[in-house]
């Protein structure tokens, strides 16, 4: 049994409290544990990365119990990536953090960041249906410390509604994860999986409605509309890095659907299958148009970023929809993709914000600030990354979504509006960048607010990110090589199953 | 008892649900408590509802009652009564800072010279904090 598999759920874990506890009266050391401590979560992914690429499905079970009695944690392709991409942004969040000084306007902002990791990596890893459950109330309950960081009137208004939310998602989990047991007598997925294919044809129902339910919840969590009315009001009053950090939240969700609706709910569960696809392509679609529509519609730059993201997630869950290897793995490239631009943008709306005094980030054109001409560079960047012209990932992972729709039965409405919705999204950042950036020449003055602590830091927290936009664009070969021997894994379920109850389990 | 049980959950989530859709938030805490305990009664009973029986294989009885759905009722109470207690004080925060229990937030969509000319005014009405 490989230890290493559960360093990213107990490090964090063990991290926070030392914070809280012992360290609670100095942000310096507070700053430097919670910098190693990402550092080292870093590290630990890769090595889990070269880990899971190397072999099949690793299994770590809890205190040595057997599989579908004990919990169990599962590493495999799947997993490994979705820690690697965790930890890399957490890295990035956390220099911003610090360096901007956002960690110095409320109490423990560190000790959340901890918990939060914790949770998302939990979620991850588990292999059993009610800790994942666990581990989103894990992730929820420090999102909702993190979101409401700094305080304020907004703020605290719009944390009341994310948590009213969020604990309507957690008791449709509860009922959806209630009727799964009933039917089928666990909870574990790989033992699921089995029980599923083997369902008596009166409980059939049953279990598809326990399974639609559950694509309620992860719904919730990835902002499909029309359970996406949370995510801008949310996003858009929380603080910066915390925002950047939630682009990962999202995320699981679209991971969630991904790994049940694959492994539980896929072809070979027989009379135990889902409409899954039915329901999720016409959501996904109706996502991106809305979301599209948001970004041209809104007049702050923070509330765009927000449209721009849910947009980014109806295109993901577009290619998730189709539920074949090829899409599957246009699904994750887009996925990793859509992580990083939307936290830069995130990040670079707070450094414009921030330089433009009482304008903050709305649309509209303010006298000429600190660093405009790098900013506009950035943003540029950015903007082109999560619109999707070339040449940064998003062209790619687009092109991928597109290839792999190509023969789908809707291919023609599919192409129609991803292509329709890209043009849609380069007016709104256009619009955006020029009334930014651009008309500030037109008026008169300059605004001269006093820039941060070290102001090269967060820029370059914020670059590093549009520079991993970058690599994937570089290392396209080799890192869509990886997404499809990663769906190729997804798609063949008897690896895992074997792997969680061993090789007498015939998956 | 199946039916006592059923239709105790089905009034529980429903009077829950249209206490949620409300605009304020002691409504919209109140329902969500009513939500978690009838999902709490759900998860009791997908064991199946059994009396007299021990929770472990016995000899002495001829069955048993599946301890499982209430080590997960365990897990569910915890968890619902936290962010119960986490959700009450917030809104209670946010009562106080902002003078209004409404649930909705308004888009902050004013240029720069609107605001300034909202605030310059008295706003005692525009804020509507009706008590």
């Amino acid at each position: 049994m490989n230890h290493w598999i559960i360093v990213p759920v107990v490090l964090p874990a063990m991290l926070a409290p030392l914070l809280v506890l012992a360290v609670r009266h100095s942000l310096p050391l507070q700053r430097t544990f919670s910098a190693l401590g990402v550092a080292v979560l870093v590290a630990v992914a890769v090595g889990l990365l070269a880990v899971a690429a190397s072999g099949p499905p690793q299994l770590y079970e809890l205190g040595d119990w057997p599989a579908p009695f004990g919990i169990v944690l599962v590493l495999d392709r799947l997993s490994a990536l979705m820690l690697l991409l965790t930890s890399l942004l957490s890295a990035a969040v956390v220099v911003y953090a610090i360096s901007s000084g956002w960690d110095s306007r409320g109490r423990h902002f560190h000790p959340l960041l901890q918990f939060q990791l914790m949770g998302v990596n939990g979620a991850f890893l588990t292999g059993d249906v009610f800790n994942l459950f666990v581990f989103f109330e894990v992730l929820l309950i420090a999102s909702y410390g993190l979101m409401l960081h700094g305080g304020g009137p907004g703020r605290l208004k719009a944390g009341v509604q994310y948590i009213a939310v969020n604990l309507t998602g957690s008791t449709l989990f509860l009922v959806a994860v209630g009727t799964l047991y009933a039917v089928t007598g666990t909870l574990n997925m790989a033992d699921l999986a089995l029980r599923v294919r083997e369902i008596a044809p009166e409980n059939a129902a049953l279990l598809q409605v326990g399974g639609l339910l559950l694509l309620l919840v992860f719904g919730i969590k990835a902002a499909l509309v029309p359970l996406h009315f949370w995510l801008p009001g949310t996003y858009a009053n929380t603080p910066a890095p915390v925002a950047a950090l939630f682009a990962i939240m999202t995320k699981v969700g679209a991971y969630s659907i991904i790994r049940v609706y694959t492994l539980v709910f896929g072809p070979e569960a027989g009379a135990g299958a889902t409409p899954t696809g039915e329901w999720l392509l016409p959501a996904a679609l109706v996502t991106l148009v809305l979301g599209t529509l948001g970004v041209l519609g809104a007049r702050g730059l923070v509330r765009l970023v927000c449209y721009a993201l849910i947009a980014s997630m109806g295109t993901l869950l577009t290619a998730v929809a189709l539920f074949t290897p090829a899409s599957t793995a246009a699904a994750l490239y887009y996925m990793a993709h859509s992580t990083l631009a939307g936290a830069a943008l995130f990040l670079i709306a707070d450094l414009v914000a921030e330089r433009r005094g009482r304008f903050a980030d709305r649309l509209q054109a303010s006298p000429s600030f600190a660093q405009t001409g790098l900013l506009a560079s950035l943003f540029f960047l950015a903007a082109i990354g999560m619109a999707g012209m070339p040449p940064l990932s998003g062209f790619l992972g687009k092109l991928l979504v597109l290839d792999s729709a190509r023969g789908a039965e809707d291919m023609t409405l599919i192409w129609s509006v991803i292509l329709v919705t890209s043009l849609v999204t380069i007016l709104g950042f256009a619009r955006a960048g020029s009334t930014l950036f651009w008309k500030c020449a037109a008026v008169e003055g300059r605004i001269e607010d006093a820039p941060a602590r070290w102001p090269a830091l967060p820029i370059a927290a914020a670059g590093a990110i549009l520079a991993g936009m970058v690599a994937l664009a570089a290392l396209a070969g080799p890192v869509t090589g990886y997404f499809q021997a990663t769906a190729e894994q997804l798609y063949s379920p008897g690896v895992y199953i074997e792997a969680v109850l061993g090789p007498a389990s015939g998956g | 008892m199946e039916l006592l049980v059923a239709s105790g959950i089905g009034a529980m989530t429903a009077s829950g649900i249209y206490l949620l859709l409300r605009g304020r938030t002691f409504p919209v805490i109140v329902g969500i408590a009513l939500l978690s305990y009838a999902v709490n009664v759900f998860l009791f009973s997908t064991g199946g509802l059994t009396i007299d029986m021990p929770p472990v294989l016995s000899e002495d009885a001829d069955g048993y009652t599946d301890p499982l759905p209430q080590a997960l009722v365990l897990t569910a109470i915890v968890i619902s009564f936290g962010m119960s207690a986490v959700i009450t004080i917030l809104a209670l925060r946010a009562y106080l800072e902002c003078g209004t229990d409404e649930v909705d937030t308004p888009e902050q969509d004013a240029t720069v010279e609107e605001e300034e000319s909202v605030s310059a005014q008295p706003s005692d009405a525009a804020r509507g904090d009706t008590p």
